[in-house]
């Protein structure tokens, strides 16, 4: 028998471990509520950043509870929420495959220039 | 116990009168919320509601420090915000009823918070233009956070009010166990007739329409009963008043001036 490990990381959620139900299950009593990633966008002109994630029975309490959980010292001026079974990850496990093979092509960077005095923030 | 110096001045003046009891309406509220914090069915919202007894403890301290500075110009004895939250009886707290009653479950604690969230809500909105410069500051930085408070609380009543059979049944409860307590907040007393007896009328009609609006989409019936309980505001209190300050005034009465 082969024992499958999943190394999870942070932040990481591959469809088997999704937070929330699956669809159609949803019913009367159901004690626990669907997991939300949060992702927050601290200042004008940034972009959002995902900050963690929570429980919420819908996006309104999701948002509602994003703002009182994550911005609480002024982190934030914009929320997104996403049912994070919804979100669908890269495999870990896959890593090699996926991400490796991008290594040894330094060609891609912009590394081999000059960039001329005038030029700034790159 | 507040010096009698300091007590004397107080029941002679109705701006101080006034002060407080906005004050401690907003200080008995948050003190019951704050007895969820790390009891909330859920830790997200145990978050959101320990957030809202913090910003009603903060508008209670900005009250209490412009009450202890009037006080204090008046008098010419050093009055401080601790000692008019921690040094009064039962007898000289003004808030209304409502506010002290205990908590009860989360449907009874949403409602309560919504019922009075509304008032304050209306209430701040004619501070921001009333003629008291301090009173109106106070104000533009309540008014945010109530409007929260507000959003936050109406959206629990709807959502357990139309909700499950049980949570409906609750919130029925609740809304039978907190009418009669209503009447009180928007019935002005004495010492506030000064200051809001032109808008009293506008924020009670105000309140009734928010209060009916929520409760039709929360499938709840609008209440038909008028008789209400009053006493407050002129500090006659029910029996829960007492037990709430022995246990937030213990410290400062054990340790008189306790500081840290």
């Amino acid at each position: 028998m082969r024992l499958y490990l999943q190394k999870n990381h942070y932040g990481d959620y591959g469809d088997g471990h999704a937070g929330g139900l699956e669809q159609g299950s949803k019913q009367e009593g159901q004690k626990e509520w669907p997991l939300w990633e949060v992702f927050i966008r601290s200042k004008q002109g940034l972009d959002h950043k995902h900050v963690g994630s929570l429980h919420a029975a819908d996006a309104t309490m999701a948002l509602e509870n994003a703002r009182d959980v994550y911005t609480r010292r002024n982190e934030g001026v914009s929320i997104w929420v996403v049912e994070s079974k919804d979100i669908h990850a890269s495999d870990p496990d896959a890593a090699a495959e996926f991400f490796e093979p991008a290594n040894d092509k330094i060609y891609r960077h912009p590394s081999f220039y000059d960039l001329p005095d005038s030029l700034k923030h790159m | 116990m507040l010096q009698q110096t300091v007590q004397a001045c107080i029941s002679s003046d109705t701006q101080l009168q006034y002060i407080l009891q906005l004050a401690d309406n907003a200080l008995i509220l948050s003190h019951r919320n704050s007895q969820w914090c790390g009891h909330g069915p859920i830790l997200e919202q145990d978050i959101a509601l320990t957030n809202i007894a913090l910003d009603q403890l903060g508008q209670a301290r900005n009250l209490y420090q412009y009450a202890a500075l009037l006080i204090s110009e008046k008098t010419g004895i050093t009055t401080t915000e601790d000692q008019l939250a921690y040094l009064r009886d039962g007898m000289e707290f003004k808030n209304v009823l409502i506010a002290e009653l205990p908590n009860g479950d989360w449907a009874q604690t949403v409602l309560r918070n919504f019922l009075i969230s509304s008032y304050q809500f209306f209430l701040y909105q004619e501070l921001q233009h009333g003629s008291d410069v301090q009173l109106k500051a106070i104000a533009d930085k309540s008014i945010k956070e109530l409007t929260y408070h507000l959003r936050w609380s109406a959206d629990w009543v709807v959502r357990l009010g139309d909700g499950t059979k049980e949570s409906n049944a609750r919130m029925v409860q609740a809304l039978e166990l907190l009418w009669n307590y209503t009447g009180e907040m928007l019935e002005p007393c004495d010492y506030e007739l000064p200051f809001i007896a032109t808008q009293s009328s506008f924020i009670k009609a105000a309140w009734e329409a928010k209060i009916a609006a929520v409760l039709a989409e929360a499938r709840l019936d609008y209440p038909a009963n008028e008789w209400m309980q009053t006493g407050g505001k002129k500090g006659v209190h029910t029996e829960h008043l007492g037990y709430l300050l022995a246990e937030m005034q213990f410290l400062q009465r054990a340790y008189p001036g306790l500081d840290w």
